[in-house]
């Protein structure tokens, strides 16, 4: 199992260089061109263009800013912008372009924010989503599992960013339901401030995945209960929690094992409806402030830091895997 | 083996023993609410079986034989089944209890084995955890004493090494095995029934007969009741006291197992027996398979169910087969053998039409010897 995870830590790296380069080909070989932006547009000169370019790095040819790049990472570096010099201790990932900052810095101190939103949405739906899924299968057919598979095709149908912005605009600014949202460090400011801060996006995150969970271990859980050694367990004389939960669920939970590892790394990549709608200074909203202002060492980073975490969670389901069924055998 | 076997079919002839039965099945209807109609799956099933008998219940798929038993087990869907009629366990009517109430007589009284041990067992959870579970749901004791018990039981039913198997998981075990561990499973809350539903049908033919002897050897040990349900003749003859053969949802033949196989009386019965290869016969004779499907139990035949498929239905005069249902009535040989069939002279049609056909070198020893008692293969 040890000599698996190396395996695959190894393979992960080289999906993440893959994507790297990637993102610097697309970045430096499209359209747009990031001095531009730093150019005021009415003063603008050719010269001015290439002073903004060599004060960003930008002048030099792609192969060689990406070995530049890559060497940080592992080295760390300091950067003369104009006429300041700002150290970037490894691993660094570039210095922004517009804040002047080490991008690694600046994503570390906005992760908490995200790490908060995917922490409290993920426990809503997991619970909420597997435990109406198992509600549903066990009273296949009746009312509630009628129900409960409507309202989830219901509010699936609703656009994420409508629901939260319809739950921000009403239960938060109109009626004052919900305390004003917004991010505080649960350690810094106390958990009572951060679960304040938090609920109302937990409860939308919550809602809104739990949804497509429901359904999917329903899905799962009715084929399990469909199994003959659910039915052995029932002729054991075990009672119908144990004969559900015991031997029914722990084989419908594979399925929702794979989503759930997905689901959570792209909640931890940054969620940007969510952040900019409550306003939480999280890693998706930084991403897209990023974009806008074609600050390529951040937009990198964020990819970058996706990708990781995503190959991470297929790593981990993997794992999980092996300690759900006896029968997967890592190698 | 073969001592067994005649000892228990002696035991089996004379038939009188004291006990009062443990299952008592009366007039048992089972019903099914579909999508297109109402499949009525077990139509006016009544038996009853003591401790340390065997019945076989023979029949097609869809013949009922599996619905009637997990109706004892309470194992049916509470939801879309009707049931009516009576099912005593040691004196106690289960049909309209709850399932909550089955919980009690599930896996205590009566316990099941599964024809394909590999699905019935759970594929996460080691042996000894399965089994330990089964006795901790009967048994207050401590998790080790349960494993100490899974442990014995493992042992008693021929796991090699046991106290290293018994954290072995379903997919380390071979089929046999597999099956072993369901039988430990099954047994060891000591039950007193034990349905055991085609328990061999998914081994090779070397392991059938080892599981065979296994259940013959712990139903002496553990005076249990057994009914066996199959479709091969062959189990039957070798384990069960008594038969019951299954059409349609009805019994259509009653007796003890030598009796039966010997002078059945049940065209389908015949058409039974033919289908069965002789391995001690001429490998290139052909089986007589039983024409036709088995009936639509959603539009069950008229009359005799199984009248569109009877080769003999003319011998009876006046349509009645297609007409009138026959009753389940003692036929020529005493009351012990019942018969659901309208013709009269059976035992002269199956001598005349239906043994020579399937069993010539019978007819041929029967001629020379005089004897007059025929025998079908799979009763020798």
């Amino acid at each position: 199992m040890f000599g698996y995870i190396i395996r695959r830590l190894i393979s992960g790296a080289l999906v993440l260089l893959v994507v790297s380069i990637a993102v610097f080909a697309l970045f430096f070989y499209g359209p747009s061109d990031p001095a531009l932006a730093y150019c005021p547009e009415t003063r603008c000169t050719p010269a001015r263009l290439d002073t903004i370019r060599t004060s960003l790095g930008l002048d030099e040819p792609a192969p060689a800013q990406y070995a530049k790049y890559m060497k940080e990472i592992a080295t760390g570096g300091s950067f003369e912008l104009g006429a300041i010099s700002i150290n970037c201790p490894a691993p660094c990932l570039g210095v922004s372009f517009k804040f002047r900052e080490p991008v690694r810095e600046m994503l570390q101190e906005r992760f908490p924010a995200t790490l908060s939103i995917a922490l409290g949405g993920a426990t809503i739906f997991l619970t909420v989503g597997v435990s109406m899924g198992i509600l549903a299968a066990r009273r296949r057919g009746t009312a509630s599992d009628k129900g409960i598979v409507g309202i989830s095709l219901l509010i699936n149908a609703i656009p994420y960013y409508l629901l939260a912005l319809l739950a921000y605009l009403f239960l938060i600014s109109q009626w004052g339901i919900f305390p004003e949202s917004g991010y505080y460090g649960p350690f810094e400011d106390g958990p009572i401030a951060w679960i304040k801060g938090m609920l109302l996006a937990w409860i939308v995150i919550g809602l809104a995945y739990s949804t497509q969970y429901a359904r999917f271990s329903r899905g799962s859980m009715i084929e399990s209960l469909n199994e003959d050694y659910v039915r052995t367990a029932r002729a054991k004389g075990l009672n119908e929690r144990q004969v559900t939960m015991r031997h029914g669920l722990r084989a419908a939970i594979v399925p929702v094992v794979t989503i759930f590892g997905l689901d959570f790394a792209y909640l931890l990549a940054g969620t940007i409806f969510t952040e900019r709608i409550f306003g939480i200074q999280g890693i998706g909203l930084t991403a897209l402030d990023a974009i806008g202002n074609k600050d390529l060492p951040i937009i990198s980073a964020t990819v970058l830091i996706s990708a990781t975490f995503i190959v991470i969670a297929n790593l981990v389901v993997d794992v999980v895997y092996s300690v759900i069924d006896p029968r997967v055998r890592l190698s | 083996m073969t001592e067994n076997i005649l000892h228990e079919q002696t035991r089996a002839g004379g038939s009188t023993s004291g006990n009062d039965p443990f299952l008592v099945v009366d007039n048992l209807t089972v019903k099914f609410p579909t999508a297109d109609g109402i499949v009525q799956a077990v139509t006016d099933l009544s038996y009853s079986l003591e401790q340390g008998r065997t019945l076989g219940i023979v029949g097609e798929s869809g013949s009922g034989k599996s619905v009637s038993s997990m109706a004892i087990m309470g194992l049916h869907d509470y939801k879309r089944t009707q049931m009516s009629g009576s099912i005593k366990v040691g004196g106690r009517e289960v049909v309209g209890l709850s399932n909550n109430q089955m919980q009690s007589i599930r896996g205590d009284d009566v316990a099941m084995i599964f024809q394909d041990p590999l699905t019935a067992l759970h594929p996460f959870y080691s042996i000894g955890k399965q089994i330990s579970e089964a006795y901790l749901a009967h048994h207050d004791v401590s998790k080790s004493k349960a494993r100490a018990k899974a442990i014995e039981m493992l042992d008693r039913v021929g796991i090699p090494q046991a106290r290293s198997r018994v954290d072995d998981y379903p997919h380390q075990f071979s089929g046999g095995m597999r099956q072993r561990a369901m039988i430990a499973m099954a047994l060891v809350n000591d039950p007193k029934l034990l349905i055991a539903d085609e328990p061999t049908t998914a081994l090779d033919v070397t392991v059938q007969a080892q599981i065979l002897d296994l259940l013959q050897e712990l139903q002496r040990e553990f005076n249990s009741a057994i009914i066996i349900i199959t479709h091969d003749l062959g189990v039957v003859a070798e384990m069960a006291d008594e038969v019951l053969v299954m059409y349609g949802g009805r019994c259509v033949e009653h007796g003890p197992t030598k009796e039966l196989l010997t002078h059945p009386e049940m065209p389908y019965t015949w058409g039974l027996l033919s289908s069965v290869p002789d391995v001690s016969g001429d490998p290139n004779a052909r089986l007589i398979p039983i024409p036709g499907n088995p009936p639509s139990l959603l539009d069950p035949p008229s009359g005799c169910s199984f009248h569109p498929r009877c080769a003999h239905k003319d011998k009876v005069p006046g349509n009645l087969c297609s007409t009138e249902l026959p009753e389940l009535l003692p036929g020529v040989r005493g009351p012990q053998h019942l018969k659901r069939c309208h013709l009269a002279d059976s035992a002269s049609i199956y001598e005349a039409e239906v043994l020579p056909e399937i069993a010539p070198d019978i007819v041929e020893l029967i001629r020379n010897d005089g004897d007059d008692t025929p025998t079908a293969p799979e009763a020798r």
